[in-house]
């Protein structure tokens, strides 16, 4: 039976196909794939339309659904392409062969129904799993390169390091936070540290318990560990809450909180063309003399 | 009063959800920097409760718009082991999971108004109310 009505499809390619593109044409306008241009359109449908012909020929043979797969997702199209394509192709196949045949009964219909659901659905199962895949490939180096992004360490200059943290503060990304300080602190040889918590939009209790723990570990190996970039809307939730940030120094600025590290490690910032015009006055007032 | 809008706390990151969609109301509604931040603040530590000892729950927020007071209210709910001393875990620096123990006192100080529910093993019920003011 299955083979009779693959011998009807696949003989009859020709207007299956036909009424495929029609019909696909018919989803596209107004729809999702309204912004690509009809060259390529047409040309992918060819290319889709005989991959599923390849696939009902000879079942098995996967490579070229892969190939294809893989193309359809590296231009981007959206999986609702794919899926509907493949509807259409079940719905046109399956009006196509009943159309054909002279003898129309429940049984028959079913049988039809179930040779071209056989064809059809190992398709959709394999593409559907590819594209996923790659979603959930890049999901998860996305998640890695955040992680990379999560905790920097800055070393600004001899004993100075400045920590910028930007978005929400989990427990994971807490414990980051405390192990990259203090292995860098160790490694840079820094006696400041900087923590800026200007790009973290809410402090709760927990995030202020991982930022005092942290502060405080910074202070058990012998550097200081300085909070800046507290907004006036954060200072007043954290009074709120009533949590003491008393234990070590805090400022409203990386700028004010850089300023004070240098005093920290006795240095100052000093403006070098002024001093060349000083010199150059003095060396002025001397030649007068 | 609008119909409310929920968030189901079930991982981590639904605190984060939680918490945006709160701060989306706020603003919408017109409530200044600091009282966004309180509100987003007392979210997350309600949320975070929910997360961390009932493992599920949910948070809704509701409009308030009997003139002349506007305001937002928030319900926290979850099934979850409830709370034998609700005077204890009311005092500042009472946690049961070495945390500063600032969560739920400092939400009634972010808050306007704060009612707390709770029966063991049953779970517990929050509802805090932020004024526009």
């Amino acid at each position: 039976m299955d083979q009779k009505f693959k011998r009807i499809a696949v003989e009859n390619s020709d207007a299956i196909v036909q009424m495929w593109v029609e019909e696909i044409n018919s989803l596209k306008d107004g729809n999702y794939t309204a912004t690509i241009s009809d060259e390529l359109f047409e040309s992918t449908n060819r290319e889709f339309v005989n991959v599923i012909f390849t696939s009902i020929t000879n079942q098995g043979s996967s490579k070229a659904v892969e190939d294809f797969s893989e193309k359809i997702i590296n231009l981007g199209w959206p999986l609702s392409y794919i899926t509907d394509g493949l509807q259409v192709f079940r719905r046109v196949t399956v009006d196509y062969i009943l159309s054909q045949s002279s003898k129309v009964d429940s049984e028959f219909f079913s049988n039809v129904l179930e040779s071209v659901d056989a064809w059809v659905e190992p398709l959709i199962r394999q593409l559907v799993n590819e594209y996923s895949g790659s979603w959930e490939h890049i999901v998860s180096l996305q998640r890695v390169a955040l992680q990379e992004l999560s905790a920097p360490l800055i070393p600004v200059m001899d004993k100075i390091t400045i920590m910028p943290l930007i978005g929400t503060i989990d427990t994971e990304r807490a414990k980051l936070i405390m192990e990259n300080l203090l292995e860098g602190v160790i490694k840079h040889n820094s006696e400041v540290v900087l923590m800026d918590i200007t790009g973290v939009p809410v402090v709760d209790t927990m995030v202020a318990h991982h930022i005092i723990q942290a502060a405080e570990a910074v202070r058990l190996i012998g550097s200081t560990c300085i909070l800046v970039g507290i907004r006036p809307e954060i200072a007043q939730t954290i009074v709120n809450l009533g949590i003491d940030l008393g234990k070590f120094p805090t400022k409203s600025t990386l700028k004010k909180g850089f300023t004070s590290a240098l005093e920290i490690t006795n240095r100052k910032v000093v403006d070098l063309e002024k001093k060349a015009e000083n010199i150059e006055k003095m060396i002025d007032s001397l030649q007068g003399e | 009063m609008k119909p409310q809008s929920c968030v189901n706390i079930n991982k981590e990151w639904d605190i984060v959800g939680a918490r945006q969609l709160g701060r989306d109301i706020a603003k919408k509604m017109g409530f200044g920097t600091v009282d966004q931040a309180r509100i987003a603040t007392a979210i997350s530590e309600l949320a975070r409760n929910i997360y961390l000892y009932a493992e599920e729950g949910q948070i809704c927020f509701e409009v308030i718009d009997n003139l002349p007071q506007r305001g937002m209210r928030m319900i926290a709910v979850d099934t979850g082991p409830g709370i034998k001393d609700i005077g204890q875990v009311m005092q500042d620096g009472f946690s049961t999971s070495g945390g500063l123990g600032a969560g739920l006192p400092g939400v009634k100080r972010l808050m306007d108004e704060f009612d707390l529910q709770s029966e063991a093993s049953k779970g517990t019920r929050i509802n805090a109310v932020k004024w526009l003011r």
